[in-house]
C-alpha cells in the first residue's frame, strides 16, 4: 500500500466518494458525488425525499453497484473488495432487520455467531447489548411482539455486534416517538464515543443538529454543502437548519455548482 | 480531485462458509421448533390427499393400476401401493413450497439485506433453509408413510434398499429445495413465491403420480414420460416394492435430481445479490 501522507494525522478517512454516478433507467439519482468522512465521526447526509441519501448508503454498504466513480471504506474500494467492506461496517437499513421469528437474545447471538465469535464471547456481548440497550424486559420475547421503538433498538444492537467500525444508519429515527428517538440519539452518542464513524441519513433537522459534527446536504443527487451545522448556519445566515435546508433544496436551486464553494 | 488513499484498515479473518452454514441451518430447524403448525401443514397436506384417494377414488381406480382387481376393497388397497410413494413426493414438494415462502420471508423482510451487508456467503444464507428442508422433508415423509402403513401399505423394501431410499429422497429434496430457494429469492412478494411452487403439487398428476402414463392420449403420455417426476416416483415405487426398479428409470430420476438441484442453486445463488429496489 501507499505510503501515508504527511499531513493530518489520520490520512484514511473512514469513507471517501469521489465522483460516483448511479441511475435507475433514465432517471440521474447521484450526479458526480463526492464525500469524505473523517474516521470517528457523525456525518448526517441530508436532503428531501429521492436526493440520493439511501443510494449513496446502499452504494458504500456493498448493496448496490454504482454507474461511475469510486468509493472506499476504509481505504477499501465497495465494488472491488466487498467482503473486506463488510468486514468493517454495520448497516441499519430503514426495513427493519431483525428476525421477526427469533426471540432479542436469539437475534443477537445469530449475528454474534456470523462475525464467528467464540460462544462465550458472543454470549457475553448478547447479554451486554441487551443491558446497553435497555432491553432486558424484553430478552425472550419474539422479536415480532417488540413495538417499533424496541425493534429499532434490536436492530442497531444487532449491527453492534461484530464491534464494526463504520456504522451505516438509513433514517434510524423515522416513526420512532420522542423518547425512543432521544434514547436511540444517546446510543449513537456512545458509539461515536467509542471512536466509531457513523453516517446517518435523517429528514429530521433537529436530530443532524443534536448528532452530526458534519452535514452534508444532497440535493438532486450532488452534494449543495457539506460544513458544520454551526458553518452551515452561519453561511447561510440562518437561525436554524431548517432554513439552510429550505434555500439548499428549493426546487430551482443551483445544484453541484456551488458544491464545491460550500464544501 | 484524485482518489487519494492512504493505508488500508487490514481485514484479518477468513470467511468460513460451513460455519455458516451450520449457522443458518441452526436459525431454519428453529423456527421449525418454534411453530410446528408448519410441519403439520406439510404433513397434513399429503394424508388428506392420501385418505382422498384412496377411500374415495381408490375403489374405483385400482382396478387401473394392477391387473385383475376388483372395483371395491380390492381395488383401494390396490390403489393406496399405488399411490403411497406418490404422497411422500408429495410430502417433499410441500417442504419445498414451504421454504419458498420462507425464502421469500427474509428475502423482502430486512434480514437478509443485513446478511448482504455482512461477510457470509449466500450458499450459507440460503443453504440453511435448504438444510433444514431436508430434515423437515424426512421428519414428515416419515409421518406420512407411518400413515400409509397404518391404512394397510406394507413397504417390501429390505435394508439396502431402505437406505437407497434415504439417500434418494435427500437427493430429491435438495433439487426440490434449491430449486424453490430460487422461486423465494426471485419472488417479488410473499404471495407469489407461494404460488410459483405449484408447478411441482401439479407435475404428479401429469405423470404417473395418480394413474399410469399408458391410460393418457399420446401428448399427455410423451410429457408425462419426460418430465422429471415420472421416473422420481417409479424410482420410489421400485425401492419400496422391493426391487422391481429398472436401472435405467433410477439413473434418469438422479440426472433430474442433480440437474435441477445444480440449477436451482446456480439461480438463487445468482439473483440473491441483485440489487432490490
Amino acid at each position: 500500500m501507499p505510503a501515508t501522507r504527511p499531513s493530518g494525522p489520520d490520512p484514511t478517512p473512514a469513507i471517501e466518494v469521489v465522483g460516483l454516478h448511479k441511475r435507475y433507467g433514465d432517471q440521474i439519482v447521484l450526479a458526480d458525488l463526492d464525500l469524505s468522512v473523517p474516521v470517528g465521526s457523525v456525518t448526517a447526509l441530508l436532503g428531501p425525499n429521492g436526493a440520493g441519501k439511501t443510494t449513496t448508503v446502499s452504494i458504500l454498504s456493498t448493496l448496490l453497484p454504482a454507474d461511475g466513480g469510486t468509493a472506499r471504506v476504509l481505504g477499501h474500494d465497495v465494488a472491488r473488495e466487498p467482503q473486506a467492506v463488510r468486514r468493517l461496517i454495520g448497516v441499519t437499513g430503514q426495513l427493519s432487520a431483525v428476525d421477526p421469528l427469533l426471540t432479542v437474545v436469539e437475534n443477537l447471538r445469530l449475528m454474534a455467531d456470523l462475525v464467528h465469535l467464540p460462544r462465550a464471547e458472543g454470549r457475553r456481548r448478547a447479554a451486554g447489548l441487551v443491558e446497553r440497550f435497555g432491553l432486558g424486559d424484553a430478552a425472550r420475547k419474539p422479536a415480532q411482539q417488540l413495538s417499533g421503538g424496541m425493534t429499532r433498538k434490536l436492530d442497531l444492537a444487532m449491527t453492534l455486534v461484530g464491534d464494526p467500525r463504520v456504522v451505516f444508519l438509513d433514517e434510524p429515527t423515522t416513526g420512532l416517538d420522542p423518547r425512543a428517538r432521544r434514547d436511540l440519539w444517546e446510543q449513537v452518542r456512545t458509539l461515536v464515543g467509542h471512536g466509531t464513524t457513523v453516517l446517518l441519513t435523517t429528514q429530521y433537522l433537529d436530530e443532524a443538529d443534536q448528532l452530526a459534527d458534519r452535514v452534508a446536504v444532497l440535493h438532486e443527487g450532488r452534494l449543495v454543502a457539506h460544513d458544520t451545522p454551526a458553518g452551515l448556519k452561519a453561511a447561510h445566515d440562518a437561525g436554524s437548519l431548517d432554513d439552510v435546508f429550505l434555500a439548499l433544496t428549493a426546487p430551482g436551486a443551483p445544484s453541484g455548482a456551488d458544491s464545491k464553494e460550500v464544501a | 480531485m484524485t482518489a487519494a488513499v492512504g493505508p488500508v484498515v487490514p481485514v484479518a479473518a477468513a470467511p468460513r462458509p460451513t460455519q455458516d452454514l451450520v449457522t443458518m441451518t441452526r436459525r431454519s430447524l428453529l423456527h421449525m421448533a418454534r411453530y410446528p403448525s408448519l410441519t403439520g401443514v406439510v404433513v397434513g397436506m399429503p394424508v388428506v390427499l392420501l385418505l382422498l384417494f384412496v377411500y374415495v377414488f381408490g375403489g374405483a381406480f385400482g382396478a387401473g393400476v394392477a391387473e385383475g382387481v376388483a372395483p371395491g376393497a380390492a381395488g383401494r388397497a390396490a390403489y393406496l401401493d399405488y399411490i403411497a410413494p406418490t404422497m411422500l413426493v408429495m410430502t417433499a414438494t410441500a417442504v419445498a413450497q414451504a421454504t419458498a415462502i420462507s425464502v421469500a420471508m427474509d428475502m423482502t423482510g430486512g434480514i437478509v439485506t443485513r446478511l448482504r451487508t455482512m461477510p457470509v456467503a449466500p450458499v450459507a444464507v440460503l443453504g440453511g433453509h435448504v438444510v433444514g428442508a431436508v430434515v423437515q422433508t424426512l421428519v414428515a415423509t416419515a409421518a406420512v408413510l407411518g400413515v400409509a402403513v397404518l391404512l394397510g401399505f406394507r413397504p417390501e423394501a429390505g435394508v439396502g434398499e431402505w437406505l437407497a431410499l434415504v439417500g434418494f429422497f435427500t437427493l430429491l429434496t435438495l433439487a426440490l429445495t434449491w430449486v424453490t430457494v430460487g422461486m423465494g429469492v426471485a419472488a417479488r412478494s410473499v404471495e407469489s413465491a407461494s404460488n410459483t411452487p405449484m408447478i411441482f403439487l401439479l407435475l404428479p398428476f401429469l405423470g404417473s403420480g395418480f394413474v399410469p402414463v399408458d391410460t393418457m392420449p399420446t401428448a399427455v403420455r410423451v410429457f408425462a414420460e419426460h418430465q422429471p417426476f415420472t421416473p422420481v416416483i417409479e424410482t420410489l415405487r421400485g425401492l419400496l416394492g422391493g426391487g422391481d426398479l429398472a436401472a435405467g428409470t433410477a439413473w434418469t430420476a438422479v440426472a433430474w435430481c442433480v440437474g435441477l438441484a445444480l440449477l436451482g442453486w446456480w439461480w438463487a445463488r445468482a439473483t440473491y445479490r441483485r440489487p432490490r429496489a
